[in-house]
């Protein structure tokens, strides 16, 4: 039985990827600012919708959306973040939640209006459709690429924070923001970049995630449950939290479904209960 | 809080204002629909079929001028579709209410229809005991065992003898499987196997890999519409069905049109049945999508577009037989036995159940002009539905 | 030795009792509420439902106002005082009080189970755990379909005339003035609640739970307690909405149901026991007219009207004003 299972623990893994493109960059953000930015998953949707416009009415190949998306979730969430979460840094987590769920009211209802309601239909170029058969698995192509992005993604990022001086300045942000700017580190500037940073990876994760989940406009609310999950699965401010956890929610949901179909969508709210009990900072997690 | 009571109190006495000056001389109808949250499209369609209807035969019927309200349900929420309907009753004094593309929404407004004995037109919801709680209430859809049961038989005919079945894992999906199989299994067919799919998030590969395991002759999906018919087609393909050796049928939403273009050749050989598809070929037909495609930027009709089209094709005949009169006694009297010819096929409506008989397709998709459509190429004529005709009994 | 300094007893015991001193605007506001069943009798189901969130938003600011819990999952309760109430009149109990007392009851003994496990997390595992268990609920009632009417929603529920004699029907007076009166009352019980030294010390835990225990107050226990009394409240909101409306569908337990509530409870200020009352009147009446103007984008217009309270009216709307008048009082416009 191990030929199938393996196919469909390779699909697990790769939505669990999806789930990690989208969520690590709120994890960082959460962890750094304690600034709770529930409309994480509106970049997300923009960074799709941006990919959709840009392939179905102006004709631009896959590939070429991909940065397009990065770099208007990424612009987007500059925007917001000068304008009003600036404001809210030193307020109650509570305002924080009405105001970014606030936006997202307003992003959902700005997608329909401007897209309409219909599912949007993405065309992917002919070599990432279908299936590629290794050792007498099948493995889809689009996750495979799905797979290898998250994983150069992932390379970059830990490159980024361990060895470049930012990183160590967003290192020692997230770990003590206090005695970071004690130190001289701008803790708001590179705050201002990290949130940049992760908004334009949701948007990137939004992209690629249109031909696995589909896009319509009530995406910004549908992910957030899943984002959240594998936040606080994993930890706090850390990229190898939102790796482990992504990966295992995803592995151990597509395992269950396949060994147990009864338990169907009982198993990852299971497992997320069963992991913070035992890990209440999260896998990675240091509060 | 004043000042909203304040503007809430005249708000209320020019609504009545307006309402006690013109009301002999309008029939108004309450569109109560999801316009807003995860079933928009649904009400986008029918919403903009009602208007084409409305802009092509004009707004006056039987010397009655015709008004819309349209409430906005937001999803499932019969606690507030109740409300809505008692509100368009009691605060606006509609005539008729229409719409509902939800079920637990029907079934909540259908109460109220009853309560306050207004006429009511289901144009979508299609779970079969709707039309039995109120008697003032007509349906112009589909019911959900008019189309499996129907499927399960002719799947027998058509030669498959055992068939596996994967449906979502709600009250829509569970009554689409216990169709479907009582259908095939009353034809003489052997069910290999039933796996339902959570409603949210349902990666369906793993279930799909347990299908392949038993190497069934055909499969029998049902998944509701939206997201999920292109993920599943997806998935299917990519877990190595291939549906042109084994046969893949369901209902007619796995090949919807944006499901189609996301699925790609993926999707070649899929059989399904449904009552209504864009592609019909007739006169009829072809003028009503082209006039759809030209009012909304192009775009197809489905059967939420089809539901609210002849909903108000009913209602204005209904009115035309009473001559104007709007109270619901009349209006049920008149739509019971009413034939038409519809787009989609010829259409009536039962006596005793209210429910709408209609013609059931079964289609394959194929590909014509390099466009991937579904073609009809086999029907059942005058289908009622199975479910209710079994409660006489 | 003489006690020279104030009397450690009697000086709390003023202060909570003049927080208990009923104030002119708090009489206005009730008798106020009272006015649609005349002035607005066109409205009631709509001020039938406002009424229902206010009950639920109370409950909610119970713990989280009180005793800093944020939940997510706080619809588990409403929704099983929605079902308790409808499954019990579907097989025959109809009577509109034992049934909101049984299903209430129901709610809190699922709140008490829950308790101990809330009581032990903090932080973002808190909410996520509160979150999970409430969507663990929701599946469990989608698959127990033959319990609560899975998707299609519970068929069957009839509610009997409130005292014999007072029919639940379409104009809304009875389920407004049933609404209203149940909300009241535990109203007040809440109200005497968070002005009792058991209040004060949830504030206590709110502030700062490491010391609590250190001054001898049992953290736990007291979370457990008005974790379970805010699910009593929760599910009464629930057993009301399905008594006043028949009907019962998943959706009162879903995510969205919980997550509207929280919007409710900050939008009207979290922590001041009417924030969720007004929370409830302006976001449901907001929802309503903007519907009615626009059915499709109106969720455009909330996300506005949230985003403006919170820029001007930070810690919602009354602690916004609270910060004005304070501001105005030292005269520092």
């Amino acid at each position: 039985m191990i030929g199938p299972l393996a196919g469909v623990l390779f699909d697990g893994f790769a939505y669990g990827m999806l789930l990690f493109l989208l969520s690590v960059g709120l994890s960082v953000t959460l962890g750094m600012m304690n600034f709770i930015n529930l409309a994480h998953c509106s970049f997300a949707m923009l960074g799709g919708y941006v990919a959709v416009t840009l392939m179905n009415r102006f004709g631009w190949p896959f590939f070429a959306t991909l940065p397009a998306a990065f770099l208007a979730a990424a612009a987007a969430s500059v925007i917001l973040e000068r304008t009003l979460f600036r404001r809210l840094y030193r307020a109650s987590e509570l305002d924080q939640c009405l105001l970014t769920i606030g936006i997202v009211f307003m992003s959902v209802a700005a997608a329909a209006y401007a897209y309409g309601t219909v599912q949007q239909p993405v065309q992917l170029p002919d070599y990432l459709r279908g299936a590629v058969s290794l050792r007498g698995v099948n493995l889809a192509a689009y996750r495979l690429f799905l797979v290898g992005a998250a994983a150069a993604i992932t390379l970059v990022l830990v490159a980024a924070l361990e060895w470049t001086p930012f990183g160590a300045q967003v290192r020692a942000a997230v770990d003590n923001p206090r005695m970071a700017r004690g130190l001289g580190i701008n803790v708001d500037r590179a705050f201002a970049i990290t949130f940049a940073l992760g908004s334009g990876l949701a948007g990137l994760g939004g992209a690629l995630a249109i031909a696995i989940v589909g896009l319509d406009p009530a995406f910004a609310f549908t992910y957030l449950v899943y984002v959240l999950i594998v936040v606080s699965v994993g930890g706090l401010g850390t990229v190898g939290g939102s790796f482990a956890a992504a990966a295992l929610l995803g592995i151990s949901d597509v395992a269950g479904k396949y060994y147990v179909p009864e338990l169907g969508s009982f198993l990852i709210y299971l497992v997320m209960l069963g992991l913070l009990m035992w890990r209440p900072a999260g896998l990675f997690g240091r509060r | 809080m004043r000042k909203a009571l304040i503007g809430l109190g005249s708000l209320a006495i020019g609504l009545f204002a307006a309402a006690t000056v013109d009301a002999q001389q309008t029939v108004k109808i309450g569109l109560v629909m999801p316009y807003s949250g995860q079933f928009a499209d649904a009400a986008t369609q029918m919403d903009n079929a009602i208007k084409l209807y409305m802009k092509q035969k004009g707004d006056t019927v039987a010397g009655k001028k015709i008004e819309i309200l349209r409430r906005d349900t937001g999803g499932v929420a019969p606690d507030v579709a109740k409300r809505l309907a008692q509100e368009l009753i009691v605060r606006d004094q509609v005539d008729i209410l229409a719409g509902f593309v939800l079920t637990p929404n029907a079934l909540a407004a259908a109460d109220v229809s009853a309560e306050a004995k207004k006429f009511m037109v289901v144009m979508n919801a299609a779970t079969a005991i709707i039309t039995t709680k109120s008697p003032y209430l007509v349906r112009t859809s589909v019911t959900v065992p008019q189309l499996n049961e129907t499927f399960g038989a002719w799947a027998y005919k058509s030669g498959v003898r055992k068939i596996y079945t994967m449906v979502s894992d709600y009250g829509p999906g569970h009554d689409a499987e216990g169709a479907f199989q009582r259908g095939f299994k009353e034809a003489g067919g052997e069910v290999l196997g039933a796996v339902r799919f959570p409603v949210a998030n349902p990666d369906f590969s793993a279930f799909v890999q347990r299908a392949k395991d038993l190497n069934p002759e055909a499969i029998y999906v049902w998944v509701p519409g939206g997201v999920q018919p292109a993920a599943l087609g997806k998935a299917l393909a990519e877990r190595g069905i291939d549906a042109r050796k084994t046969k893949i049928l369901g209902q007619g939403e796995l090949t919807e049109d944006e499901a189609l273009r996301s699925m790609g050749d993926a999707a070649l050989g899929i059989v399904t049945v449904y009552h209504y598809d864009h592609n019909h070929d007739s006169a009829l037909n072809k003028a009503f999508v082209n006039a759809y495609r030209n009012a909304y930027g192009g775009r197809n009709p489905n059967i939420y577009s089809i539901g609210g089209y002849d909903g108000m094709h009913l209602t204005y005949e209904a009115l035309k037989k009473t001559g104007g009169k709007s109270d619901a006694e009349s209006l049920i009297a008149a739509v019971q036995g009413m034939q038409w010819e519809s787009p989609r096929g010829p259409v009536a409506i039962d006596p005793q159940t209210r429910d709408i008989v209609q013609t059931v397709y079964i289609r394959r998709v194929e590909k014509r002009d390099g466009q991937l459509l579904n073609v009809e190429f086999d029907k059942i004529d005058a289908v009622k539905d199975p479910f209710k005709a079994r409660m006489k009994n | 030795m003489a006690t020279v300094g104030p009397d450690p007893v009697a000086a709390p015991q003023r202060h909570l009792e003049a927080q208990t001193r009923w104030r002119p605007i708090e009489t206005a506001f009730w008798v106020a509420a009272a006015t649609p069943l005349l002035l607005l009798p066109s409205y009631l189901q709509l001020a039938s439902q406002v009424a229902v969130a206010a009950l639920f938003a109370l409950s909610l600011d119970l713990i989280l106002g009180y005793a800093g819990i944020v939940s997510l999952g706080h619809a588990a309760f409403f929704g099983v005082g929605a079902y308790g109430a409808g499954i019990i009149s579907k097989y025959g109990w109809g009577e509109p009080l034992s049934g909101l007392l049984i299903a209430a009851s129901l709610a809190g003994a699922t709140g008490y189970a829950a308790s101990f496990v809330i009581a032990r997390f903090r932080h973002l595992a808190l909410i996520m755990i509160t979150l999970g268990m409430g969507l663990l609920l929701h599946e469990a009632a989608n698959s127990a379909s033959w319990l609560t009417g899975g998707a299609d929603g519970l068929q069957g529920v009839r509610i009997w005339p409130l005292f014999g004699a007072f029919k639940f029907d379409l104009y809304g007076y009875t389920a407004y003035t049933y609404s209203l009166v149940v909300l009241f009352l535990l109203f007040l019980v809440a109200r005497r609640l968070v002005h009792s030294p058991f209040g004060l010390s949830l504030r206590g835990i709110r502030e700062n739970p490491l010391r609590m225990p250190a001054v001898g107050a049992p953290s736990r226990a007291h979370i457990r307690k008005i974790y379970t009394i805010s699910a009593v409240a929760a599910g009464a909101a629930g057993a009301l909405l399905a008594q006043t409306t028949s009907t019962v569908s998943l959706e009162v337990l879903s995510f969205q149901r919980s997550a509207d509530v929280l919007v409710i409870l900050i939008l009207g200020g979290a922590g001041r026991l009417y924030g969720g009352v007004l929370g409830a009147i302006v976001y449901l009446v907001a929802r309503d007219q903007f519907s009615g103007i626009n059915p499709q984008y109106w969720y455009f217009w909330i996300g506005m009207l949230l985003v403006l309270v919170v820029t001007f009216l930070p810690n919602g709307i009354l602690g916004g004003f609270a910060q004005l008048t304070a501001s105005w009082r030292r005269g520092s416009w």
